[in-house]
């Protein structure tokens, strides 16, 4: 990496649709980038995938969640119907767990949900208030209509010429310089 | 600028779910135009119009919290009476959006992308319309915090977790966050469209705020794609859950009418049942309105007035269910109520219902009345009539004459009990005038799904020189 390649964030490929893209995805992946990531305006099948990141995390947390949120439930009427305000009507058990239920399910759910909308925050970094490829004027069409496959300067493959001659070579529309 | 997608027609698809000629350019451009648009003076209208409908909420409350529920035609026995019909009204009507926004996409019915956004609103506003009853229905609601919610409080009591009461109090709370978290989820990117779209610095920087930074990234769609399935699936076992505990607030009783064990399935299909009704009751003019004909194809009127008719049928058998059993019992209590239902002081509303509920519906088994827009409102606002009767019959017929016929009453309503009827309309209308101007109103990503795509099916062999490029 030479100095003039650290004033930019990387390269961005233009496509105009989601296969030329997964293709150019699936090619730059096969040619050894790994500092990547392509940006599309709806999810595209096995994008992410070529891309090496195949790892789902979002559903241990959903179930972390949904563990927690049962057992606070159910320890909540526990402690409230047997410790702290016992009620004896007619000597029946303080510890009527069937009716528990009902309550121990539902903030299972609610724990599970809170679970998976912050786990998908968390790992996508979000809320995030800057990020260099909003530099790229034509990269607004990236939530409509436009396709894009960025490398980054980061990755230790990459190298200005070269890797725009790659990238123009996996049917790009058009290629830019992502300022940093 | 990106090339529009091509088109192709591929003659073994499915009817289509999205009109001929759409791609990724227009859909953005359709969907985003009706709020970058100008303010019609129809809008401004409606929503003056809701607001006024929403007078009455407010004059509904305070005269309620002055004077206590006595505003109301309650009395003893009839101890629940608009408030609880309501509320159940409401939450059933919210079902359709949860039923479409999560079971029909695990289900991949890929006709519910471009109703489920608006169907998800309606959840939302119908949601915080039922809450308002149980909310009010105690009279003073901060003095009943203590028996509601369990918080540690100077009197050192606790709520009594093995009421359905209570349970409604939990399920009703998950029921509104869990859907406004699906929600929100699902309108994240298309915030970052409108954000991207937008010509004033306002707009952009309050659609960019509620967008979080969203950029479209293939990592951000992986993570974003399973939280939104998981949400799915478990948002299905909760909104079957949210309705049976409904109907547990009855069937728990041992009041004759209430005490079925057919309750919980009757319930859950009646609120997809109502909720469809109503999912048509607004789709239908919003489509005409804004001209979104491409995106609510007579397809999805197909599809949604068979569900119609499939929830309605599973209703009817419950009805037949409820005179069968009030036969089988051999019970004189439960007996009685079905003789008072039929031909009692309420058989005008009973009667309605079955028209409204069991007669109406049928006309859905004809093809053309499932693709008549007029036809199909009109049936529709049969079912949401008929649905309110339905719990008016549920509620007010089984307490007003119980055991002991010393003490039975009658119900009638006062203009207390339509006050906070028709302004909890008011609350729904201008909610759904509001989000139909400021959100997109119908889902652009999972449209965008929709689109036919060239390589798709073949494998990847960049034959693009077919295509026209870019510029």
């Amino acid at each position: 990496m030479t100095m003039a390649e650290n004033s930019i964030y990387g390269l961005m490929a233009e496509y105009d649709n989601p296969d030329d893209l997964l293709h150019a995805a699936q090619g730059a992946y096969a040619a050894g980038y790994r500092k990547m990531d392509a940006y599309s305006p709806m999810p595209i099948h096995d994008l992410s995938e070529s891309l090496g990141y195949d790892k789902h995390r979002v559903p241990f947390f959903v179930l972390l969640g949904g563990l927690l949120g049962a057992c606070a439930g159910f320890g909540l009427q526990y402690w409230v119907s047997v410790i702290e305000y016992p009620l004896n009507i007619g000597g029946r058990p303080f510890l009527s767990w069937p009716m528990f239920i009902p309550v121990t399910f539902e903030l299972g759910i609610l724990f599970a949900a809170f679970g998976a909308m912050l786990s998908m925050f968390i790992l996508n970094g979000l809320p995030q208030h800057y990020h260099p490829v909003f530099n790229v004027e034509a990269f607004e069409s990236a939530s409509s209509d436009g396709f894009f496959l960025c490398i980054e300067a980061e990755d230790p493959q990459f190298e200005l010429s070269e890797t725009r001659g790659f990238l123009e070579g996996l049917h790009a529309t058009k290629v830019v310089e992502v300022e940093s | 600028m990106a090339s529009p997608a091509p088109i192709q027609e591929d003659p073994t698809a499915p009817a289509p779910v999205l009109g001929p000629g759409q791609t990724y350019t227009t859909i953005t451009q359709k969907i985003s135009s009706i709020i970058t648009s100008r303010t019609t003076v129809g809008w401004i209208v409606a929503v003056a119009l809701a607001l006024g409908l929403m007078q009455c909420f407010l004059l509904g409350v305070t005269w309620l919290l002055i004077k206590g529920v006595g505003i109301w035609g309650l009395n003893i026995p009839v101890g629940w009476g608009w408030a609880i019909i309501n509320f159940v009204w409401w939450i059933g009507i919210g079902h359709a959006g949860t039923l479409i926004s999560a079971i029909l996409l695990l289900m991949r019915q890929d006709w519910r992308n471009s109703i489920n956004r608006f169907a998800e609103a309606m959840t939302i506003f119908a949601v915080i319309c039922a809450m308002q009853f149980p909310l009010f229905h105690t009279g003073r609601p901060w003095v009943a915090a203590y028996w509601l919610l369990p918080y540690p409080n100077s009197m050192g009591v606790w709520p009594q977790f093995r009421s359905p009461l209570i349970w409604d109090v939990f399920a009703v709370s998950t029921y509104f966050t869990v859907s406004l978290l699906f929600w929100y989820l699902g309108l994240i990117p298309d915030f970052a469209t409108l954000r991207d779209k937008a010509k004033k610095k306002i707009s952009r920087m309050i659609y960019g705020v509620l967008a979080v930074g969203w950029r479209g990234s293939a990592k951000h769609w992986h993570n974003y794609e399973m939280a939104s399935l998981l949400l799915a699936g478990i948002s299905t076992p909760l909104v079957l859950s949210v309705h049976s505990i409904v109907s547990f607030d009855f069937s728990v009783g041992l009041v004759p009418g209430w005490h079925a064990t057919i309750f919980p399935p009757y319930f859950v299909a009646g609120a997809v049942f109502a909720g469809f009704a109503m999912v048509l009751t607004l789709g239908l003019p919003i489509r005409a309105i804004y001209g979104l004909h491409d995106f609510i194809t007579d397809r999805h009127l197909n599809n949604m007035s068979k569900v119609m008719l499939a929830t309605g049928l599973v209703v009817a058998y419950g009805y037949g269910m409820e005179q069968f059993f009030a036969w089988y019992s051999a019970s004189p209590y439960e007996g009685y109520m079905m003789q008072n239902r039929m031909h009692g002081p309420y058989q005008f509303e009973y009667w309605s219902l079955i028209l409204c509920n069991v007669i109406v519906p049928q006309f859905l088994w004809i093809k053309s009345v499932r693709l008549n827009p007029y036809a199909l409102f009109v049936v529709s606002m049969f079912i949401n009539v008929g649905m309110w009767l339905e719990r008016f019959m549920i509620v007010v017929t089984s307490l007003h004459r119980d055991y002991m016929p010393s003490s039975w009453d009658m119900y009638h309503s006062t203009l207390g009990d339509w006050l906070l009827y028709a302004g909890t309309i008011g609350i729904f209308l201008l909610g759904m005038f509001l989000f139909i101007r400021v959100m997109p109103v119908i889902n652009m990503v999972e449209i965008r799904l929709l689109v036919p795509r060239k390589g798709h099916g073949k494998k990847p062999d960049h034959d693009a020189s077919t295509e026209v490029s870019a510029e």
